[in-house]
């Protein structure tokens, strides 16, 4: 399998990284290369970075509760710019009632706080490992 | 869409798809990357490329941030290759330029593309000349390659510049001491960045002093009536944009100089030798490889390793010393 591309990205107000650079850090040591965007980004320049560096995932982190604006966002100008099949998976503070309508609107997981990073890890793999198999057809 | 048409009316999402096909490792990538390459090739050579190294730490993702605003105001596009290194223990990288480069993040003249060294030496990832060549295709008429943070060796970038930017900082006396080797010989422009903290003047006065004994040593070299380049040392505060537009300045010299002094076709001349060069180790060897019987070299590494063989006799065996 090739190398995998995550783009780490926070979007929004919120100053908090700590959390998006742990997640950064694990996934770099588990073989994969991150490019990581830095704070308050626009969802914008979030599916712009994204299609420049042709990255297979997108981590966003919202610590702001405007989860439910910034996630939609993300994924539509994704679809516009002909990303749709990139992988969108979300962490910071996301209440649970919250998780199925985000799911309904594209976004692959939640995992917040507390999450094993390598749960992160396996279900980053399994994910891309299912896209690329859809796109050749052998899924 | 073919991918080469996409690329060259500059699609951004071909161009995107284009540079993970010449960085793809894959049997079915390396032909397709070839095949693309090929088809781009005649029309290349348009961008002026822009090599940016030095130490870690001195701001070299900042001043290619200020760098790329100021072309744009002069209504080039641009395109900005940044490398990162790859960890040699889990094959993974961070790639943080972009943190730096948050001025051009929302611009559509601006293509920004990190790149991880994948294990390549010499501070450039092995894709990165192509990955150059597939941003000139696509018409982004500057084009800046980023290095890892850079000591000694990481020379590299020199041979895939048209104008090589060495930066420096102050404080990093002994790093200076350490890039008269290596760094100090392919600079054609120095930037003593962070030009407002203590000791920047001394940092400047020291790259003088170094860069006119190495104009002695080199007198030599330059024929009677010949033009030659003098390295200028800039001073800048990449976080705020002091210095600027007198480094762009100095670039823009640079390469009015290459055109007329007739460099620029040498140093076109030696890296496309360089590449083909490169291209036939690559290729003969793996020709070489493919056609010897299995096991047969296995077996003459292990008598070399044992000491039953030297290395010049296996060359003999192998009917090629």
């Amino acid at each position: 399998m090739d190398k995998i591309r995550v783009l780490i990205a926070k979007p929004g107000l919120d100053g908090h990284d700590r959390g998006a650079k742990v997640v950064a850090r694990a996934l770099r040591d588990a073989g994969m290369e991150v490019i990581y965007t830095g704070l308050r980004q626009t969802p914008e320049m979030i599916a712009e970075a994204a299609l420049q560096e042709d990255v297979d995932v997108i981590g966003l982190s919202i610590l702001s509760g405007a989860h439910m604006t910034l996630f939609p966002r993300v994924i539509k100008l994704l679809r516009e710019n002909g990303m749709g099949d990139v992988i969108v998976i979300g962490g910071g503070i996301i209440p649970r009632e919250d998780i199925p309508a985000l799911q309904e609107m594209g976004v692959s997981a939640i995992l917040g706080p507390g999450t094993p990073l390598k749960d992160i890890v396996e279900h980053i793999r399994q994910e891309v490992a299912r896209a690329s198999g859809e796109r050749t057809g052998h899924g | 869409m073919d991918l080469a048409e996409g690329v060259l009316g500059g699609d951004r999402l071909s161009v995107a798809r284009a540079l993970s096909l010449v960085e793809g490792q894959k049997p079915s990538e390396r032909v397709a990357a070839r095949k693309l390459l090929a088809a781009l090739h005649s029309h290349t050579g348009r961008a002026h490329l822009i090599g940016v190294t030095g130490p870690s730490g001195t701001g070299k993702s900042t001043l290619v941030n200020q760098l790329a605003r100021a072309y744009r105001e002069r209504d080039a596009r641009v395109g900005i290759i940044a490398v990162d290194p790859t960890s040699p223990f889990s094959g993974g990288a961070l790639l943080g330029d972009r943190v730096r480069m948050r001025d051009v993040a929302g611009d559509p003249g601006v293509f920004v593309r990190s790149m991880a060294t994948r294990g390549a030496l010499g501070g450039l990832a092995t894709a990165a000349s192509d990955a150059v060549q597939v941003l000139d295709a696509a018409g982004y008429s500057i084009v800046f390659v980023e290095t890892v943070g850079a000591g000694q060796d990481e020379i590299e970038i020199a041979r895939t510049a048209h104008t090589t930017v060495v930066v420096g900082a102050p404080g990093l006396g002994d790093d200076i001491q350490a890039m008269k080797a290596g760094l100090m010989e392919v600079a054609d422009i120095f930037v003593v960045n962070k030009a407002d903290r203590d000791g920047a003047d001394q940092t400047v006065r020291s790259l003088e002093v170094m860069l006119e004994i190495g104009r002695t040593w080199n007198l030599s070299d330059g024929k009677p009536g010949e033009r030659t380049w003098q390295v200028p040392v800039c001073e800048a505060v990449a976080l705020d944009g002091t210095g600027v537009s007198d480094l762009v300045s100095w670039i823009e010299s640079h390469r009015s100089y290459l055109r007329q002094s007739g460099q620029l076709a040498k140093k076109e001349w030696q890296r496309a030798r360089t590449e083909l060069e490169a291209l036939l180790q690559r290729e003969l060897l793996s020709r070489f490889l493919s056609r010897l019987e299995p096991d047969r070299l296995e077996d003459i590494v292990s008598r070399i390793a044992s000491r039953k063989l030297a290395p010049y006799e296996a060359l003999e065996e192998l009917e090629i010393g």
